[in-house]
């Protein structure tokens, strides 16, 4: 017991109802234009290894209702876990596929996306939502994305990612309207890759 | 001149405030207060509390007041306060079978271990007005002797009221009770309902429906549409337990009492390859006293089974979607009277299309008779 | 240990009014809403989290159904109680928020949403269509295109386009995941071969970015072209039905048709008799008992802009200033 309680909780929002409001606005609005990175200008002091963005995103999205998936390292850390457990309450599910969520500290050496829940045929929304942390967002990325919330094209790139990432992406779109959405967040920023946006390597 | 309508923000004020007059009536007698409500209208108080979902009294009998008696309508204030309300937890099941009963009878047994008894009923009253009642009763202290009550010891007594259906599931002769797991109990106020559903759901939704239109479907299933051969195996009111276990205890206590009415009916089935001929269960409860709704409950709940059963789905008892889609009353009264929102650009949409259809139509007929 | 910040737990829930302490309830909660007795917005924070969560499922499947546990609401079922849990979950502080009913801002049941919204959180409103961050609207789209940062919540009845054609929703489920959508065709060709058009004047059936079969909520198919690549974000919500849905912007709408008969909207042959506009959707007024008629701008903040820019229709030319 002594050893949990060496840990340090960090604190969640500072104002609870109006930081989730203003996390989830920056959370639809990078939804809806895939691509397009959005500031996260309420972002809690999270707990190592997990960053600011991908806090918030747990912390306006995350509850009892929510079985979570943690990627190895976010796995290994004691403070996340607790953080978690606390201001979330989630439930922690050792299956990618069994997971709303999913957060992944490191993009590396995540399993393939189609590991995740991917919904089914009637229900698609049934599927895992993967929080990726990167180190940065670029917009004149390799990827030239196309579909709902694209005006015409959005060139975007996020590091680090495995070699073969984006063929995956590719493959889970392909499956549509089954496949996983994808938020990617650095110390303060959020980008999203919906199921529904296409893509090609340029 | 034509001016575009403008001031329904005047316009709503003002039919509140007209509301709130016809509330009140005539001044001139006195206001009645939340306990003349909760006690001399108990049953209204019992069925806004069950197709509420909330117990409590007080406010029950505070939205029937608001609702100027329109049960519907204090059922809807009454869930829109319930869904603003924290919960703490899921309690234990009831045992009804500890019930302190003030009412039980059996309509399968002539007499049984904790005997039958009647208890507050309507049952045997001739249906005359009583005139008697017109004029107001001197009002009695607390202290004044209240009427004495003649049998009404046994519900204290000591003797044990096992459920009828305990009984015959002691000889075999009827399904088991399915065994309680209480994670999988679901809520469709949590959680939006899907189909097919299973009983909990089911359950849970009947209990919220509307009383009317379960005893209109229960009535239907007696008269053939979807036949069942019910018997009333038990009905009983009184108060139970509720318990809950707090996380940091990690043991039951009891944090308080509630008045519940069950019904179990009992079904003739006759067997299946995998089932030996038995009987089976419908099952109703309702907060407070609904005995009739706890009836139709139980009725509608067992045609519902047919799906478990392997029986046929003829009537609209039976068809799970029709039945819990259209059971509660908050709902259909919203949409049924949402047709008193404006349509006008709907409607201006069907004139202009309906004006085309007929122009269309007489230049056809005066084609044909040139 | 040592924490500087206070520590709340996110999942917690806000105390409202208590009825047993005080008899009428307000115990404030720590957000700051205009009325203390509710959280901001009136749900509390886990239903907002349940809300959101079905939102970003919903933009990230355009025009798939969304189930999503609807809360009972103070409102009755069907007067918007889906539309009014969507804004409820996305509206802040800084929002201005339009509300309209049949394209107007002074409809009854526009204006008691509308104060719905100023008594839970506080929010500016406005009736100015390119000022609003935050449209709420039953049966109309505003004529004015809206912009990349705008939100449009439609409240929706029955979120379900294959419901009169086919009542069950385990059915309807299972058409929209094969795609099979040929009821709906065929029910369109047969009004052609009785009407030689298609007979359906509102809520009419489109294809979302070439997948999922929609339906518009009740708006006529005036504005169906309005849907098509709008810059603002459309999210729909049926509270009885307990469904949402969305459009992410610059997303592809077709309203579905045949190629020897196309699409087509309604056309008046009448222009709006207070502004003179011969491109809005028109409302019809009679005048009189003897057959009087007049047409004006369904969206009244329409109307009222190009009055005020000087346009004139024929009332308005003939009467006095309106």
């Amino acid at each position: 017991m002594t050893a949990i309680k060496d840990i340090a909780l960090k604190p969640g929002f500072d104002d609870l109802v109006m930081d989730s409001q203003r996390s989830f606005r920056a959370l639809l609005g990078a939804m809806a234009r895939p691509g397009n990175p959005v500031t996260l200008d309420c972002a809690p002091d999270a707990p190592e290894p997990m960053l600011p963005a991908a806090g918030a995103a747990c912390l306006t999205l995350l509850d009892l209702d929510t079985p979570l998936w943690l990627g190895a390292q976010a796995r290994e850390s004691e403070a996340l876990r607790r953080y978690l457990a606390f201001h979330c309450g989630c439930p922690l599910v050792e299956q990618p596929a069994e997971a709303a969520f999913a957060l992944v500290v490191d993009p590396l050496t995540m399993p393939p996306l189609s590991a995740f829940g991917q919904g089914t045929a009637e229900y698609p929304d049934r599927s895992t939502t993967v929080i990726i942390q990167v180190r940065a967002l670029h917009v004149e990325g390799q990827a030239l994305l196309r579909g709902p919330g694209i005006a015409n094209s959005q060139r975007f790139d996020a590091t680090p990612l495995s070699l073969d990432f984006w063929d995956q992406v590719r493959a889970n779109h392909e499956t549509f309207p089954l496949g996983v959405d994808l938020l990617f967040a650095t110390a303060d920023r959020v980008a999203a890759l919906p199921r529904s946006t296409s893509l090609e390597i340029v | 001149m034509y001016v575009a309508v403008k001031g329904g923000e005047k316009a709503i004020a003002g039919a509140h405030a007209l509301l709130a007059k016809a509330r009140r009536g005539d001044r001139a007698l006195p206001e009645l207060s939340l306990e003349q409500i909760a006690e001399q209208l108990g049953l209204a108080v019992d069925r806004v509390m069950t197709e509420g979902s909330l117990y409590d009294r007080r406010a029950a009998a505070l939205a029937i007041k608001q609702a100027r008696g329109d049960l519907i309508e204090a059922i809807f204030l009454l869930r829109a306060y319930r869904t603003t309300r924290p919960r703490f937890g899921n309690s234990l099941p009831l045992d009804t079978a500890e019930m302190r009963t003030e009412r039980r009878i059996s309509a399968t047994f002539k007499d049984l271990p904790g005997g039958q008894v009647l208890g507050p009923t309507f049952d045997y009253t001739h249906r005359l007005l009583d005139f008697g009642l017109a004029e107001a009763e001197p009002a009695q202290g607390a202290d004044s002797p209240a009427l004495p009550v003649e049998g009404s010891e046994s519900q204290d007594g000591p003797e044990a009221m096992p459920r009828v259906v305990d009984l015959l599931d002691h000889d075999g002769l009827i399904e088991r009770e399915a065994p309680a797991d209480e994670e999988s109990v679901g809520d469709l106020t949590r959680e939006p309902l899907a189909f097919p559903a299973e009983r909990d759901l089911r359950l849970q939704n009947l209990a919220r429906g509307d009383e009317g239109f379960l005893l209109g479907l229960a009535y239907s299933t007696q008269r053939g549409y979807g036949r069942t051969h019910p018997f009333a195996g038990e009905i009983r009111f009184g108060t139970v337990s509720v318990e809950l276990v707090p996380e940091e205890l990690g043991f039951a206590i009891e944090i308080g009492e509630i008045a519940v009415t069950e019904c179990q009916m009992v079904n003739q089935f006759k067997g299946s390859a995998k089932e030996p001929p038995q009987f089976t269960r419908g099952y109703g409860l309702t907060f407070g006293h609904c005995e009739r709704k706890a009836m139709a409950m139980a009725l509608v709940d067992r045609s519902l089974r047919c799906r478990e059963l392997g029986e046929p789905v003829e009537a609209p008892c039976q068809d799970e979607e029709f039945v819990l889609s259209h059971s509660d009353n908050v709902q259909a009264t919203g949409f049924v009277e949402h047709l008193k929102l404006p349509h006008y650009v709907d409607f201006q949409s069907e004139l202009e299309l309906v004006r085309k259809m007929r122009a269309s139509h007489e230049r056809n007929r005066a084609d044909s008779s040139d | 240990m040592n924490e500087t910040a206070p520590i709340r737990r996110t999942s917690a829930l806000p105390e409202s009014g208590d009825l047993h302490s005080d008899g009428v309830g307000a115990t404030a909660s720590d957000a700051t809403a205009a009325d203390g007795a509710y959280n901001f917005a009136f749900l509390d924070e886990q239903t907002k989290r349940m809300i959101r969560r079905a939102l970003l499922k919903a933009v990230a499947i355009p025009g798939y159904q969304v189930p999503f546990a609807s809360r009972e609401m103070p409102m009755p079922y069907g007067w918007g109680t889906g539309g009014v849990q969507v804004t409820a979950a996305i509206i802040g502080p800084e929002d201005i928020l339009k509300v309209i009913d049949q394209g107007a801002d002074d409809t009854t049941n526009a204006v008691s949403i509308r104060q719905f919204f100023v008594r839970t959180t506080g929010v500016e409103t406005t009736t100015e269509t390119g000022d609003a961050t935050i449209i709420q609207t039953r049966h109309r789209v505003p004529e004015q295109p809206l912009q990349e940062d705008q939100i449009l919540v439609y409240q929706v009845p029955i979120p379900e386009p294959l419901r009169f054609l086919e009542p069950r929703e385990t059915e309807t489920r299972t058409m929209h995941a094969l795609r099979d959508y040929g009821l709906m065709h065929v029910k369109l060709y047969e009004d052609i071969a009785k009407h030689g058009h298609i007979a359906t004047t509102y809520a009419y059936p489109v294809l979302v970015n070439g997948h999922y079969v929609m339906d518009p909520s009740p708006t006529p198919k005036f504005d169906n072209p309005k849907m098509h690549e709008m810059a603002a974000l459309q999210l729909f919500g049926a509270g009885r039905e307990k469904r949402i849905y969305a459009i992410p912007p610059h997303t592809k709408v077709k309203s579905l048709d045949f190629e020897d008969h196309p699409f087509e909207v309604q056309r008046w042959s009448s222009c709006c008799a207070l502004c003179g506009a011969t491109d809005s959707f028109l409302d019809e007024i009679v005048t009189d008992d003897r057959g009087g008629r007049m047409f004006v701008c369904s969206d009244t903040h329409y109307c009222e802009t190009r009055r005020a820019a000087g346009h004139v229709g024929l009332a308005a030319a003939q009467g006095a200033e309106p």
